[in-house]
């Protein structure tokens, strides 16, 4: 049987571990240096070092997910021995057979290694948290923009209904929503057919305000956009695709829908305000005096200048929705219980935090590098979006 | 000034019906009433039972008129049972049916009876939350004056170390929820295995095993430091990278200005300047920010109550979701929804008084 590890040890076996990580790290960031000039915005943010910083965190998680079956020295479901709790850098029991002979960061209370849960957990969150975000901003783009630029009765309504979202604690709001119940009554689903249906909206909007006048090409960019489109909404919202590509597990839609709603408005009031901004400069009156469409000038005038704040925002809300998704998985609501996502395991080690603090700080540590990650990046891509 | 009140509170008031009728409608849904039928009655029933359970002690028929008794604008419902037995959302164990009042609802101080607690839900209320407004003083009373100085002090010079060393730990406290702070804040300050505690412990510094308690059970009857510091701090961390921000962004905008340069230009020293002329012009948005943090506050104490076992608001909030007690977690909501829109309302005004430039139309 190997020895105990020392911290020394346990950390060089764990760069080691990430070997595909920082060959993949130092392919991207010697090819982004070096090309940077060329690459806008994101090449300017390699002349900012918070900028850089915050990159190479969010890139060091997203290549984690990657190759997280790379990475990984045990299958993070599989329980290894009766002894619970091992201690970082401890031996394996069946340490001998050509499995990996260490717990690199100990284990949890199942004998399930600390280390490999992380890794893919990580994959698990980079997975909900980029596309949750995504599916807010198209929500809170499709309908900021009409909001801002019309106002009038449609804000009100709007900025309402937003307000409504707001004013609800995120946690109540989460309690309420995320339940075994409320999937039987079938409300997830709704508004999953509501807010999955906004996305597809906007890209036909977008394609046919653009090519209105070139029929041909219009025909075939909408009918592209709304094939696949709804192919994916008949899998993601109703689970009925009928090849069987597009899916997510209930308890997945109950969460993913959640964190849409309580993000969304608050995407919605960021467009809405920067629009009502925008829409008195002078270009917008000359597109407005050449006859221009109204969703003409909101998605290709408006938007493309918008973009600054929009990406910065991007960057902070999908922290903001790491955030909320450990939250989630620290009340133990909608998570599968032998998940690996950081949010359950900090709850499931919790209970013994005092005593083995292990298998909650490796997953609370993971979780606090990625949100700082963004925050920085955010920061980088303010500084450097400024500067224009 | 009035009418902008007036309109507002009309515009709160619809807020706080609307968001309550959907808390109620969340709450009573079918399978949370058959649940409850389950719990209440015996868990062998049948659905047949659960279902005329359901209709005989008032929770059949529309939600829109159970909402209106709940809120106790419609008559509460009365039914008469085989047995000749009288009984009613209004009439008490042993009451004479005769004498009870017709309306009940949270509108005549009726919310309800805890079924998890065991007690009438204002009086669990009042308990948790008279425990939570002590955690939230703690938290304020640490949080606003470090993130004001923060702010301030990274703001007065754009660009100097201090700004950059200020601002990397704001966007870090930011950066780190209530569950992943205090899990790092146990295992560092409270647990007899690692951080310092041990150390400590071994030179005889600490009598007991750890330097600070790891859970806040004992605050509940008495506060000290050792049991109080760790879910304030956790609480604490979270916000203050962010009202820290916002500080600092107003203060170098308005140390940009033009009045501060002819300040300087007069003579007027650094420090007099920062204090006189830039501070309480910095402090506008600021205060905004920190009445629209309460919210975020009431996730944060939901999380460190339940870390930390603290028997707060929070903690009920997640006993009664936990246990399906319906009418403690309508009454924690209407709390909660009440709390937001008023922390709202406060800022708006608030602003409105501070900003001289804001005018209302």
């Amino acid at each position: 049987m190997p020895d105990t590890l020392s911290w020394t040890m346990i950390f060089a076996l764990m760069a080691k571990q990430f070997w595909p990580v920082w060959v993949a790290l130092v392919v991207t960031f010697v090819l982004s240096i070096r090309f940077k000039r060329k690459l806008g915005l994101y090449g300017k943010l390699f002349d900012s070092p918070v900028g850089m910083v915050g990159f190479a965190i969010v890139m060091f998680w997203v290549f984690t997910a990657l190759f997280a079956d790379m990475i990984v020295t045990f299958d993070p479901l599989a329980q290894l021995g009766s002894v619970k709790n091992p201690l970082p850098g401890s031996p394996t029991p069946a340490g001998a057979d050509g499995q990996y002979p260490w717990f690199l960061l100990g284990g949890d209370h199942l004998a399930r290694d600390v280390f490999s849960r992380m890794v893919e957990g990580a994959r698990q969150v980079l997975v909900i948290a980029p596309a949750a975000t995504t599916f807010a901003f198209l929500v809170g783009i499709t309908l900021g923009l009409p909001a801002g630029y019309f106002g009038g009765k449609l804000d009100t309504v709007l900025s309402f209904m937003a307000n409504l979202v707001l004013a609800f604690p995120v946690i109540l709001l989460f309690y309420l929503l995320v339940t075994p119940e409320i999937r039987n009554t079938g409300i997830p689903v709704y508004l999953a057919a509501i807010l999955f249906l906004i996305p597809i909206l906007f890209f036909v909007v977008l394609l046919n305000s653009r090519f209105h006048t070139n029929p041909p090409k219009r025909n075939l960019y909408v009918g592209v956009t709304l094939v696949l489109g709804l192919w994916a909404y008949s899998g993601l919202a109703f689970n009925r695709d009928p090849l069987g590509v597009w899916g997510m597990a209930p308890n997945l839609l109950n969460v993913f829908v959640s964190v849409v709603f309580v993000n969304a408005p608050t995407v919605f009031r960021i467009v809405r305000g920067i629009v009502m901004d925008i829409k008195s400069r002078d270009y917008v009156a000359a597109g407005q005096t050449r006859g221009e469409q109204a969703w003409y000038i909101m998605l290709w005038e408006i938007l493309p200048n918008a973009r600054g704040p929009l990406i910065v925002d991007y960057c902070l809300r999908i922290g903001y929705t790491t955030i909320l998704l450990g939250t989630l998985g620290f009340f133990g609501l909608g998570v599968t219980p032998e998940s690996p996502d950081w949010g359950s395991t900090i709850n499931a080690g919790r209970k013994l935090l005092s005593m083995i603090p292990h298998p909650a700080v490796v997953p609370a540590l993971a979780l606090m590098s990625l949100v700082l990650g963004l925050n920085l990046l955010a920061d980088g891509l303010r500084e450097e979006s400024m500067k224009d | 000034m009035l009418r902008f009140v007036l309109r507002r509170l009309g515009v709160m008031v619809l807020t706080a019906l609307v968001l309550t009728f959907v808390v109620f409608y969340l709450t009573n849904l079918p399978p949370n009433l058959e649940k409850l039928a389950r719990s209440e009655g015996s868990v062998r029933m049948t659905d047949a039972a659960v279902a005329s359970w359901i209709i005989d002690n008032g929770h059949g028929g529309s939600v829109f008129y159970r909402y209106a008794e709940w809120l106790g604008v419609a008559p509460g419902w009365v039914l008469t049972d085989d047995k000749g037995v009288t009984r009613g959302l209004c009439i008490r164990q042993n009451d004479d049916p005769a004498l009870a009042p017709t309306f009940c609802g949270i509108f005549q101080g009726n919310w309800g009876f805890s079924t998890v607690f065991k007690k009438p839900v204002l009086y669990s209320l009042g308990k948790s939350m008279a425990a939570t407004g002590w955690l939230m003083l703690a938290v304020m009373v640490v949080m606003v004056p470090v993130a004001l100085l923060i702010g301030v002090l990274a703001g007065m010079r754009e660009g100097s170390r201090t700004d950059r060393v200020l601002s990397t730990f704001s966007i870090a406290s930011s950066a780190t929820p209530e569950y992943v702070s205090g899990v790092i804040l146990v295992a560092l300050f409270a647990s007899p295995a690692t951080g310092l505690s041990p150390l400590l412990s071994g030179w005889g510094w600490i009598g007991g095993k750890t330097l600070f308690l790891g859970t806040a059970t004992s605050a509940m009857d008495n506060i000290t430091f050792w049991n109080f510091a760790l879910p304030v701090a956790t609480i604490a961390l979270y916000g203050v990278g962010y009202i820290a921000r916002m500080t600092r962004a107003s203060m170098t905008e308005v140390m940009t200005q033009q009045y501060i340069r002819t300040a300087r230009l007069k003579g007027v020293a650094f420090r007099d300047v920062v204090l006189r002329h830039a501070l309480r012009n910095a402090m506008i948005a600021p205060f905004t920010v920190i009445m629209l943090q309460f919210p975020y506050l009431l996730n944060g104490v939901v999380i460190t109550e339940t870390l930390f076992n603290y028997k707060g608001f929070g903690w009920m909030l997640v006993t009664a979701a936990g246990n399906n007690d319906i009418e403690m977690l309508l009454g924690a909501s209407v709390v909660a929804v009440i709390f937001v829109l008023a922390t709202q309302l406060i800022s708006d005004i608030g602003y409105v008084f501070l900003n001289p430039r804001i005018r209302l139309s």
